[in-house]
């Protein structure tokens, strides 16, 4: 056993280990963080947007030297079926503005910043350096954390799970369940390099300018899922994700829906002539409020992805990962100002503070909106992409046939590929889920 | 080669290496020399290869090509030198002494450099083995000149100097490299990466015998013993005219008998991609490639291999390049020569039994006809 | 016993990649690691030191962010780490490499006690010269032991060291003297896991910085571009074949149609090759 004793252990790099770390070093608190990966990033698979706001409260000048891609000024969605893809484009000059809201980033770059970050801030950082269990004291509350090197084992008074989705530590040590199948979607990810002014000409850009795609429909195969494409300064980010049961239940690769996707007429020519260099698969916990798991307890407290709190809705995560990260940092830095020791009794404050924030309120908003289409996802993912594909295409073809007969057509398709009751109810609940 | 990320700005000041005039006492260095490498009793036929390179060099800048032998006394540096003639040199420089007899760091040192100090070569070709490697850079060192490794090209411009061609980067891009106002000369050359050129019955030109002023016991570094080679060790890969491969599309190692069984009915060497060694299925004396061996085969057969480009530029010298890979699009069907997409695993059992048919006893008996 | 080992940082090769248009090295998210023959170095360095005592210095030379090689080998349990930078050193060949290498290691040995043997790698897999050793060894006038596979004894007080040496066709036993320059042969040994405490102190170290001038480097003339001999000229991708291979359609043959095909297009090709075989055999010795 190493002799030093530290005030808090950080177990992972990643977006919510970092703000915990570094609001706890920031505070004055003696701060070790382990890591797996060889460096910070190296594990680390993100699509990637990174939320300015959430990071401004952690550190306010990030702008100043943080390895950002682009800026977002274009959103689109896209709902496609095998051949085409209908969406709804939203850019606006807005985004240029001074300090922009979003921006893409390289999860592998921008991690190994923010580190760098936490360790001028003062803690220390341990790479290569698994954590395999919780250590306890006799009543049960955690005292540190064994490692992979030589088993040995180090103490503090209180231990951050900031670990990401897979979280073996906490489900090992009991703390939370497994997240179940259906509560985690498997993601897949393509880097595919392209020259800067490729990106630029092919998506209308100019400077560092940005775009993203989202996309539902067939090529999730009728399964929960979506489709992702963001622009980096040189490269494109895209991927695919679908729950984990889904992909149990039928037998489908995520890497023939990758293929899928990249080969729809829509994306190829986005991502024609580009150098693939990178193929990455990670989990994403989806499973929203309801699967939010024992935030904290004696001498440890859960963030980030570890703790579930990502919302698959909106398509966030890193930015409640960090919040978290923040939250759960402060409310440890106020205890440790009490002088008042780390048991579950006192680390609520977390929790009340974290009650308090967008991350709770955000995910208790759309609680039951990851069951809906979930259970629906037949539905959303496979019949209306497909209805609304038709319709689209019934309204833009000019094909000599009359304007009334064809809006009874697409009607007329709604109604069979759904029936009027089916569609009603799925606006209704889609909507109720949404307030 | 550079050590240190050349993005930097250069350092202040003016550039040596930029000069074109050479500096007065350099303008007496003339010719191109050949280090010949006398591996106990044999030359290792690297030399001959770069007799053939420094020939073309030497016919373009009109001078003269010497060989360099540094061995014992007696026959076998003796031959070394008639061979040296028969690979093409005018010249033959010879330091024969005891000294010499195993390879040995400083008097091999010294007596290059003495040689060159004395003669006053252009240009100095060795091999890339263990043994021209560890001479290269002792004697650059000591002779305060440039030296270009492992070269895969090499000419001459019109003014004169060697243009010496190497990969950088892993292998993704090749860069020439100019020594401009050093000499000589210094570049190693991989065995295999030059063609053999033809031997001649020559008569023996001319040998200036040199001198070594060194003493045994000047020397500090003792040979205590040589352990050669076991036979299975000593994969004869580089100099085999028909090299069949497997790669990591064999799918583990209990198919690599499908590759060794072509090789034996061929008589053919067997050998392979990089990750087969990483994962212990093959030694590492048969990979092929960037940091394996190079080869030049008649005949290279490459079964599931994509064709990386630091597996490519070991095989490029290859007359006749056969790749059989599942997948049409794989990159070694670019520089390969006859492609075949299909299974391997399936596919070279019955080309194996295609070829023993074919050059079974019953057919030679026709060929021979 | 002092060791100095010689680390490289390099940028991973497998994941390098060049631009298509302008033949440019893409850096971008390229990682950096140790340049892996010389974890083999690194490795026989720790073992000596567990066995007769002493401490094992690291020196790179590099960038600022080079740092993070010596933090990784202070991670594996060297017992500290010296790097050598200053854009006075930008575009070092491997002789002007040599000499500021050479130069910080004297420079070590004023300060922290003069080295016995100097460590460094087989080769880079970056320059991949495989010049940089022997050319130290040269500079700080060390004996030279390259592709050495195991060093089979060492007597400090005779300042005797026995080795196995890689060389064409077999293996060397030699016996030489301390001070040395050891180039260690890959696959030899593999990299230890430094301990918790190992990889805590790595974290906190101070790493030694040196310019040229802290390092004693008087003459810049020969240090970077301007010490360097050689001049790279021109960069440029490798050419590409301008035909493709010719495919030999597989649809709906039997396998042994196929070979037969297949040898058919061979020996069309090389005519000779056939007689050859049937009579002397590929030449190799066989599987
Ligand atoms: C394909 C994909 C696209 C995404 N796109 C977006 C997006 O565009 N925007 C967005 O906001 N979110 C996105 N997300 C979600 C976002 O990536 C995560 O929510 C966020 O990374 C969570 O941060 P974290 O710190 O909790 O976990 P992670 O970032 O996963 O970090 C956990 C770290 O802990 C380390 N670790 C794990 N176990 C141990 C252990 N036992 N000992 C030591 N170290 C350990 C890991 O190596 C890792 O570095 C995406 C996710 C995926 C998979
Ligand atoms: C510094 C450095 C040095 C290197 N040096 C070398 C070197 O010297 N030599 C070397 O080889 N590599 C070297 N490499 C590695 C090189 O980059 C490649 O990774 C390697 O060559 C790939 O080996 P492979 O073709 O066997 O495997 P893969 O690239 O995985 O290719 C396997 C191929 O098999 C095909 N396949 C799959 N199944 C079958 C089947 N049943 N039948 C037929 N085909 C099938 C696949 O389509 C695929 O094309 C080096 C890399 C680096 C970074
Ligand atoms: N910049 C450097 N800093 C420290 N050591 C180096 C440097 N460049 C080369 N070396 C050492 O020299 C060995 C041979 O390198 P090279 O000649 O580039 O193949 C490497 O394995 C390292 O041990």
């Amino acid at each position: 056993m190493v002799e030093e004793k530290f005030d808090a252990i950080v177990i992972g790099a990643g977006m919510a280990g970092n703000a915990a770390a570094f609001t706890m070093a920031s505070g004055g608190l003696k701060v070790l963080q382990l890591e797996r990966g060889e460096y910070p990033g190296s594990k680390n698979v993100q699509g990637a947007i990174m939320y300015a706001n959430m990071l401004e409260k952690i550190i306010p000048d990030f702008r100043d030297d943080a390895p950002l891609e682009r800026h977002l000024i274009e959103q689109r969605f896209w709902m496609m079926d095998n051949t085409s893809h209908a969406g709804i484009h939203y850019r606006s000059d807005d985004f240029n503005e001074a300090k922009p809201n979003r921006y893409t980033i390289i999860r592998a770059q921008f991690d190994k910043w923010f580190s760098r970050k936490v360790r001028e801030a003062g803690a220390t950082l341990l790479c290569e350096t698994t954590a395999t269990e919780l250590v306890y004291d006799i009543t049960d509350k955690v005292i540190g954390v064994r490692t992979d090197r030589a088993g040995e084992r180090i103490l503090a008074d209180v231990v951050v799970l900031a670990e990401g989705v897979n979280g073996l530590l906490g489900t090992r040590s009991g703390l939370r369940e497994t997240p179940r199948p259906e509560t985690v979607a498997l993601a897949v990810k393509e880097m595919h390099f392209l020259p800067e002014e490729v990106i630029e000409q092919r998506f209308g850009l100019k400077g560092n300018e940005g775009c993203v795609i989202e996309a539902a429909g067939t090529i999730s195969r009728s399964m929960t899922g979506l489709a992702f494409l963001y622009t980096n300064r040189e490269s494109i980010s895209l991927g695919i994700g679908c729950l984990v049961s889904d992909f149990a239940a039928t037998m489908e690769s995520p890497y023939a829906l990758l293929e899928g996707f990249k080969n729809h007429p829509s994306v190829r020519a986005l991502i024609a002539g580009s150098e693939l260099k990178e193929y990455a698969a990670h989990l994403i916990p989806e499973g929203g409020y309801k699967a939010i798991p024992q935030l904290f307890g004696d001498g440890w407290v859960a963030v980030g992805d570890a703790a579930q709190l990502n919302n698959a809705v909106h398509r966030e995560g890193s930015n409640l990962a960090m919040t978290s990260g923040r939250i759960a940092g402060e409310a440890i830095v106020q205890v440790k100002c009490r002088n008042a020791p780390m048991t579950k009794r006192n680390l609520v404050l977390y929790k009340t503070m974290l009650d308090d924030s967008f991350v709770l309120k955000d995910l208790r908003k759309h609680k039951d909106m990851p069951a809906l289409l979930h259970t629906n996802s037949h539905n959303f993912f496979m019949r209306y992409p497909q209805l609304i594909s038709l319709a689209a295409q019934n309204l833009v073809r000019v094909d000599g046939t009359p304007k009334i007969d064809k809006e009874k057509a697409t009607t007329a398709a709604f109604i069979k590929g759904r029936s009027r009751w089916g569609l009603v109810s799925d606006a209704l609940r889609l909507a109720l889920a949404w307030r | 080669m550079s050590s240190v990320n050349r993005e930097t700005p250069p350092a202040a000041g003016g550039r040596a290496g930029m000069k074109k005039d050479l500096p007065e006492h350099f303008q007496a260095y003339r010719h191109v020399w050949v280090f010949i490498e006398l591996e106990r009793g044999e030359v290792h036929p690297v030399s001959f290869e770069l007799l053939g390179e420094g020939r073309k060099l030497a016919d373009k800048l009109g001078v003269q090509l010497a060989g360099v032998v540094l061995g014992p006394p007696g026959e076998a540096s003796w031959y070394a030198v008639a061979q040296a003639f028969a690979y093409g040199a005018d010249l033959v420089y010879i330091v024969e002494t005891p000294l010499l007899a195993d390879y040995r760091n400083e008097p091999f040192t010294r007596a290059m450099t003495d040689l060159v100090n004395q003669y006053k070569p252009e240009i100095l070709l060795l091999g890339a083995t263990m043994r021209g490697r560890d001479l290269a850079g002792s004697v650059a060192t000591t002779l305060l000149t440039g030296l270009t490794a492992d070269c895969t090209q090499l000419d001459v411009d019109p003014d004169g100097s060697l243009a010496a061609t190497r990969p950088t980067f892993g292998g993704s891009l090749l860069c020439t490299i100019y020594t401009l106002n050093c000499r000589p000369q210094m570049a190693t050359v991989r065995p295999r990466v030059m063609a053999m050129p033809p031997r001649m019955d020559k008569p023996v030109g001319k040998v200036v015998q040199h001198k070594l002023s060194m003493l045994e016991d000047e020397i500090v570094t003792k040979v205590l013993g040589f352990l050669p080679d076991t036979q299975s060790v000593k994969a004869n890969l580089a100099y085999a005219d028909v090299v069949v491969a497997g790669g990591l599309g064999l799918g583990g190692a209990e198919n690599l008998q499908v590759v060794t069984k072509l090789a034996r009915a061929l008589g053919a060497e067997y050998g392979c991609s990089r990750p087969l060694v990483q994962k212990g299925w093959m030694p590492a004396e048969r990979q092929i490639g960037q940091t394996g061996k190079t080869i030049r085969p008649k005949l290279y057969i490459a079964a599931g291999i994509s064709g990386a480009i630091q597996h490519r530029v070991g095989i490029e010298g290859a007359d006749l390049i056969v790749a059989i890979n599942t997948d049409a699009n794989a990159p070694i069907f670019d520089f390969a020569h006859i492609g075949i997409a299909t299974d391997a695993i399936r596919f070279l059992p019955a080309l194996t039994e295609a070829f023993t048919r074919r050059l079974s006893p019953h057919n030679r008996d026709k060929l021979a006809s | 016993m002092h060791i100095v080992v010689c680390i490289k940082q390099v940028p991973d090769s497998a994941q390098i990649r060049v631009h298509p248009v302008t033949n440019t090295i893409m850096r971008q998210g390229v990682p950096t690691i140790i340049n892996p023959y010389d974890l083999f170095a690194l490795e026989a360095a720790l073992t000596l030191r567990d066995i007769d005592g002493g401490e094992v210095t690291v020196l790179t030379m590099g960038p600022p962010m080079a740092e993070d090689a010596l933090r990784k080998a202070l991670t594996y349990g060297a017992d500290r780490a010296v790097l050598l930078t200053d854009r006075f050193f930008a575009g070092s060949d491997t002789l002007a490499t040599s000499f500021a290498l050479a130069q910080a290691i004297g420079k070590i040995g004023e300060t922290f006690g003069p080295p016995d043997i100097v460590f460094t790698g087989k080769q880079t897999i970056d320059g991949d010269t495989a010049q940089v050793g022997p050319g130290i060894a040269k500079r700080l006038d060390f004996l030279q032991l390259t592709y050495v596979a195991r060093i089979a004894s060492l007597d400090l007080d005779a300042r005797e060291i026995k080795v196995e040496r890689r060389a064409e066709g077999g293996m060397q036993m030699l016996k030489s003297k301390l001070p040395c320059l050891i180039t260690m042969l890959e696959g030899v040994n593999v990299i230890r896991r430094g301990s918790l405490h190992d990889a805590l102190r790595a974290a906190r170290s101070q790493i030694v910085k040196w310019s040229a001038g802290e390092a004693g480097i008087e003459d810049l003339g020969k240090c970077g571009l301007r010490g360097s001999p050689t001049v790279v000229k021109r960069v440029f991708a490798p050419s590409s074949r301008a035909e493709k291979a010719v495919q030999i359609d597989t649809a709906d043959k039997a396998l042994r149609d196929l070979a037969d095909e297949l040898i058919a297009a061979i020996f069309a090709r090389q005519p000779a090759l056939e007689h050859e075989l049937a009579f002397e055999g590929g030449s190799g010795q066989g599987a």
